[in-house]
């Protein structure tokens, strides 16, 4: 029995370097060196070479002249990713939803008839960093009217963003929001900076430098 | 829909197609025989056997098998929680995250040590890049390796292994080493390319667009990830699991970690083809069990991604909450796909949060971990669905009056015993769970809603306990999330109920196997019952319905059902 014991810790503390260590560092060694952008978490930085956020996670966007990203139950907190967990019966579900659609059509304005689902819910990880096609063309005509920019410019870039189904079939299209925001910058510059991170847009910078 | 369903049959009909050829190799590693990897992997296998100092020619009988299995995992549970209770001491901890609660730490290890992965933590918040590594890769290795041994063990005996059923240390060595480290290897790779991290730096700090500051939990995610899927573990880094873009960046890697849940419990049945040396009731049993799956994924189908869009009033258009908890790149099919094959074999990993699926849609998981038996966790589901095996021939040998005979062996008293005992276990622990979780929360006073357990109201409250008793004994690990169950009452008692499931229906079986292939071995003759034909696939399906989902009628009315007849 206390061999048996012994042989039980020994194992446990082999296959533990081995299937623990050894296997986590050759993905270590491998993300340092055939994939350090991906391994470091698809982080992008401004020409200043500071970081501005992770191309696959959703950030808050509040202003008028950016696309929004899909509601978020954890307030898009990159550090306790999780969703609503509301039931498809509970009426909070059903008045969240409603109140979203509201807030919706007051933002964007009329000329649209549905609302596409994925604006509305709050997505699995809060962390959802696409929309729908619809979703983003639904916001043009506000994006466009904030930066003073005709609606078929940032209609074309919308079009350009939209990435297809995987194989033509899996995943659904959709558009990575903050690419589109960053792609928005370049071509017409960043928002001026009393309008985008003013009262206007209801949001408080934290660091109206950067 | 049509098109939904006709890519959603492709890409089973994919999974499928590979599982025959990796479950002939997994019978080849199984065997000794010689496969493709051998230069590299077999002196891995050698160096961890001789590091453990294990004496590999030796040969143990079903008792010494189960005996260095449960010894071997007591030891791994006891480093375990070591870890995770001292984590704030020890290395690879960047975010400073501090030592895990005494009894969250006990669920949390048994979740793992069980396979079942059910976690009452959120892993960027709860756990150290240590634990991590050490704890859980190592955990989800090992328990998806001790599964498959104690299949392969079993599949010796049912082939006629009259005492010695295999050396456990070399069987877990090789499931492993040889069988789960090269999938994991290619799989991680392929998730890393597709943006899942691998860093052992700190979360990162960014300035957003607009200025706000947001902290960006990140770390070894991509290794842990593969042997996550490849071993029906589900354990995810982060609290969202697959829904965390980091989980799983794309539609390919969705595609490509449902192959990973599906693939090797569905080669074990192929495995068991070869290693007992017949193909046809091998073929019989995946037809089966493909015959469970499939009303199971067109149920979830139709509930999540076949869903009309309803009309909310206020004049703002027709609404559709059909993407609450799910995600834009995976889309509602895959999630309804990937929520139907989790709960089915014992994964739990989600790609959508399950608490928002339609009642339907909710109760296609539930119904595919009571019947715990479809491919199943890796190894295990096999081993369920060979106790259904030994009840059906049973059944079967009384309506035509014969003995009961499994391959040439007499089940008698004794077996039908040991299979009473493995298949009772389930329901029992699953339904006096969700009553004695029912009992406290409404003698408590005001109801219950002081425990704060429940995110949601009336029947889909229910479905929230009886989906976390029913993941836990299903050795599954997903859950209805809602459910505050980082409390001392559901620490233990779930803990309880995996550390139950787990090895019950592991030790159980093993000792029916046993017990059948001590007997002498009767020739077939044109009497004996024909276990490979169509008419024994008909019944045992029967069997596994009747037996398997017809105890939880009551709750499934209760719960599930209630909440669609509700208008829900």
């Amino acid at each position: 029995m206390r061999n048996e014991l012994l042989i039980g810790v020994r194992f446990t503390a082999a296959t533990m370097l081995v299937l623990g260590g050894l296997y986590h560092a050759v993905f270590w060694a491998l993300g340092a060196v055939a994939f350090p952008f991906e391994a470091e978490g698809s982080l992008v930085r401004r020409p200043d070479g500071t970081l501005v956020g992770s191309l696959l996670l959703a950030q808050p966007f509040h202003a008028d002249e950016y696309f929004h990203p899909r509601p978020s139950a954890v307030r898009h907190d990159a550090a306790a990713s999780g969703g609503s967990q509301l039931a498809w019966s509970n009426p909070q579900l059903r008045a969240e939803v409603t109140a979203r659609a509201i807030a919706l059509r007051a933002r964007e304005g009329p000329g649209w008839r549905a609302v596409p689902s994925d604006l509305v819910t709050a997505s699995g990880s809060g962390l959802d960093p696409h929309i729908s096609p619809e979703a983003a063309r639904l916001q043009v005509p506000r994006v466009s009217g904030a930066r003073g920019v005709e609606p078929s410019r940032v209609g074309r870039l919308v079009e350009a963003h939209i990435e297809p189904p995987f194989l033509g079939i899996f995943g659904g299209p959709r558009v990575n929001v903050l690419e589109l925001n960053l792609a928005l910058d370049q071509a017409f510059g960043p928002p001026r900076q009393d309008t985008a991170f003013g009262l206007r847009a209801g949001v408080r910078s934290s660091q109206p430098g950067a | 829909m049509l098109t939904v369903s006709l890519v959603l049959v492709f890409v089973i009909a994919v999974i499928v197609g590979t599982s025959i050829p990796l479950g002939r190799h997994i019978a080849r590693v199984f065997e000794g025989r010689s496969t493709l990897l051998d230069p590299v992997l077999v002196p891995l296998e050698r160096g961890v056997l001789r590091l453990a100092g294990v004496d590999a020619g030796r040969q143990h009988d079903w008792r010494a098998y189960a005996r260095a299995l449960l010894l071997s995992n007591l030891v791994m549970w006891l480093a375990g929680w070591a870890i995770v209770t001292l984590q704030h001491h020890l290395p690879l901890n960047p975010d400073g995250i501090g030592n895990m609660e005494p009894t969250l730490a006990f669920n949390t290890i048994s979740s793992f040590a069980t396979n079942t992965n059910l976690q009452h933590y959120a892993g960027e918040t709860a756990l150290s890049y240590f634990s991590q590594i050490f704890v859980v890769t190592f955990l989800q290795f090992v328990t998806a390796g001790t599964g498959i041994a104690a299949s392969v063990a079993l599949m010796r005996a049912v082939a006629g292994a009259r005492s010695a059923v295999g050396n456990f240390y070399v069987d877990l060595a090789r499931a492993t080493v040889r069988i789960l480290l090269p999938l994991a290897l290619a799989l991680a790779t392929v998730l890393l390319w597709q943006g899942s991290p691998a860093t052992l730096d700190g979360a990162a700090t960014v300035v957003t667009l607009e200025g706000h500051t947001q902290i960006i939990a990140r770390g070894p995610v991509a290794a842990m990830v593969a042997i996550k899927q490849l071993g029906t573990n589900g354990g995810g880094f982060f609290g969202a699991n697959s829904t965390h873009p980091f989980e799983n960046p794309t539609p390919l890697t969705t595609l490509l970690e449902i192959w990973a849940i599906l693939a090797i419990p569905m080669a074990m049945v192929w495995t068991f083809g070869v290693l007992v040396k017949r193909r046809r009731l091998a073929v019989m049993v995946f037809a089966v069990m493909l015959a469970l799956f499939v009303p199971l994924l067109a149920l979830g189908l139709a509930a999540e991604a076949g869903r009309s869009p309803e009309p909310a009033g206020m004049s703002v258009g027709p609404v559709d909450a059909a993407m609450e908890g799910k995600e834009v790149r995976v889309g509602t099919a895959l999630t309804a796909l990937w929520s139907v094959s989790t709960t089915a074999t014992s994964n739990g990993s989600v790609a959508g949060m399950h608490d928002s699926l339609t009642p339907l849609g909710g109760l296609a998981a539930m119904a595919g971990m009571w019947l715990n038996t479809i491919f199943g966790g890796v190894g295990v589901g096999f081993i369920n669905m060979f106790v259904f095996i030994v009840v059906a021939v049973f059944v079967a040998g009384m309506m035509i009056g014969r003995t009961p005979e499994l391959l040439g062996r007499k089940v008698e008293a004794r077996e039908m015993k040991l299979a009473s005992l493995a298949l009772l276990w389930h329901p029992l622990a699953i339904l006096v769970g969700t009553a004695a979780a029912c009992y406290v929360w409404s003698a408590t006073t005001g109801s219950g809603s002081a425990l704060g357990w429940l995110r949601n109201p009336g029947p889909h409250g229910f479905s929230e306990m009886l989906y976390e008793f029913t993941s836990a004994a299903a050795n599954n690990g997903s859950g209805f999330e809602g459910l505050g169950d980082n409390t001392p009452f559901w620490n233990i008692s779930t803990a309880l109920v995996m550390l139950g499931s787990r090895y019950v229906p592991i030790i159980v079986p093993l000792a029916l196997a046993g017990s059948l292939s001590a007997k002498p071995a009767a020739p077939e003759t044109a009497g004996t019952l024909a276990i490979d034909s169509a008419t024994f696939g008909v019944t045992l399906w029967a069997v596994v319905v009747i037996l398997g989902l017809l105890m939880f009628m009551p709750v499934a009315v209760l719960g599930p059902v209630a909440e669609h007849l509700a208008g829900g």
